[in-house]
């Protein structure tokens, strides 16, 4: 048997041996072996934070453009693409703000533009849009439109160039043969400024009579008795005028 | 009287210990009050989007994957467009063909529709995010900022978090296995720069801005704006309001 020599005595001694190897691997293992992200305890990490805020920009946003290329940011900041920032059509263009030999795109194809004016039944009301196929077909839009400054080159001839819903509506229907001006008077402002001077619509049940009323002199037309045929109610309520069916 | 003294002794340090801890607790907090007081108001950025105002472009998607290096194949999104389409029987169609960045057009007869419009969805980043309780790691977590992160250090790529999250907003990144979602362009936001999905949008769709200022653009729309959130039964108190928003979006 060995001689005490702390004094301490001999089971006290090796269980205390124990514990303290025990408590010295935890501290490795906490210290050496765990990585210093995952000790920390609060929502915040530091470490992920920093790592987000360090990633690569791309995108310079328009503000900086300008202090270059003012003449075009002044006219696009004064026509119908004003809200457009420059690297929704250029591109990212943070490298070109740090060196100008980096060109940003610059893209001259049909397809980038009908990208958001190909006419598309879900587009809202009053969003300019065409029939790529049938609106000049092969020409690049900006042999027309200026992009930093967008406008129709001319007044348009056809009311399809703006309803162009209406004039697919219409087609299927015995209403197709009526030009727009038969019912509806547009007073020659209306193909300027189209929100400002608006065209009229028949509001009345006499003006359908003209050409459906069993009086009419009209021929090859549906003729009803407009004295006993839904008398309460104008026409369009239950006929869409540029579709002519009862709706069910 | 040894045992009296070892026992007032005892007393006295765990005396000591819970005094220590008190003091300690009590300073954090007045070093925490400091820090914010002279960094300024606490900030919780979020997104407004004006769905009526959205042309289904596509743009804030390819941007998106541009800045923020998401994978080009055609189910990684950290934001896309929806397309809803109500018919005349009540029956709605959505889709987002390639995240609403490619052909939106679809054999759906003109006739037949009732109405339908475009939907651009992200993250919400939630004020009681699901993907936070459930994540096993405890690798997502809401900044200060009120943004919900993704910690690349502690993702194990589980994807309990796809499987939380009602929006859908979140994806697995192929190349390193580990969640990814929407940070609300973090790395831009902290510099002053806009999302760049704000940056790009051609109709102001989307409105960017702190929802603790009161001339951010944001506080702005939600004053000016009707305002919804998306699935708020959920209580998850989404962050991301929405203008105009159809009762068929879900």
């Amino acid at each position: 048997m060995k001689k005490r020599v702390t004094g301490i005595p001999d089971p006290v001694l090796r269980l205390g041996i124990v514990f303290i190897c025990f408590i010295g691997i935890v501290l490795f293992i906490r210290i050496v072996i765990i990585p210093s992200p995952l000790k920390e305890t609060g929502s915040q990490r530091t470490s992920a934070i920093e790592r987000e805020l360090s990633r690569e920009i791309y995108f310079a946003g328009s503000d900086i453009c300008s202090d270059c290329h003012d003449e075009e940011s002044a006219l696009n900041r004064s026509g119908h693409h004003k809200y457009l920032s420059c690297e929704t059509c250029h591109g990212p263009a943070l490298e070109h703000t740090e060196d100008s030999e980096i060109l940003p795109s610059a893209p001259r194809e049909r397809e980038f533009c009908s990208q958001c004016h190909t006419y598309n039944l879900s587009r809202p009301t009053g969003f300019p849009q065409i029939f790529p196929i049938a609106h000049n077909p092969l020409d690049p839009c900006i042999s027309c439109h200026d992009p930093h400054d967008p406008k129709t080159p001319e007044i348009p001839g056809e009311c399809s160039a703006c309803h162009a819903q209406i004039e697919r509506v219409k087609i299927g229907s015995p209403h197709f043969f009526l030009r727009c001006i038969t019912c509806h008077e547009t007073p020659e402002g209306h193909k300027i400024q189209p929100r400002l001077v608006s065209s009229t619509k028949p509001v009345e049940r006499e003006f359908c009579a003209t050409c459906h009323s069993t009086e009419s002199r009209v021929e090859d037309t549906p003729k009803i008795d407009f004295l006993i045929h839904g008398e309460d109610y104008l026409c369009w309520q239950c006929h869409y005028p540029h579709r002519p069916e009862i709706e069910k | 009287m040894k045992r009296r003294k070892f026992l007032s002794s005892l007393t006295n340090l765990t005396l000591l210990i819970i005094s220590g801890s008190v003091v300690k607790t009590t300073l954090r907090g007045a070093v925490e009050t400091y820090l914010t007081d002279t960094a300024g108001a606490k900030k919780r950025f979020t997104m407004g989007i004006q769905t009526q105002k959205c042309i289904g472009c596509g743009r804030c998607v390819t941007a998106c994957k541009t800045e923020n290096n998401v994978p080009e194949e055609p189910f990684y999104f950290r934001t896309w467009v929806e397309h809803y389409v109500v018919k005349k029987d009540d029956s709605v169609i959505v889709h987002s063909i390639n995240g609403g960045s490619g052909e939106i057009s679809e054999n759906i007869k003109e006739h037949d529709v009732l109405r339908s419009f475009f939907v651009p969805k992200l993250c919400n980043h939630c004020e009681n995010p699901p993907c936070v309780q459930v994540c096993p790691v405890g690798a997502t977590f809401k900044t200060e900022d009120g943004i919900v992160l993704v910690d690349e250090d502690r993702c194990i790529g589980c994807s309990y978090c796809l499987q939380a999250c009602p929006y859908g907003a979140r994806y697995i990144r192929p190349a390193t296995h580990i969640a990814d979602k929407c940070t609300l362009c973090y790395h831009r936001i902290k510099k002053g720069l806009n999302p760049v999905c704000v940056e790009v949008c051609p109709t102001q769709a989307r409105v960017f801005g702190d929802l603790e200022s009161g001339a951010s653009p944001l506080v702005r729309l939600k004053r000016m704006k009707n305002t919804h959130v998306l699935k708020p039964a959920l209580n998850t108190e989404p962050k991301v309001f929405y203008t105009d928003l159809d009762g068929a979006v879900k």
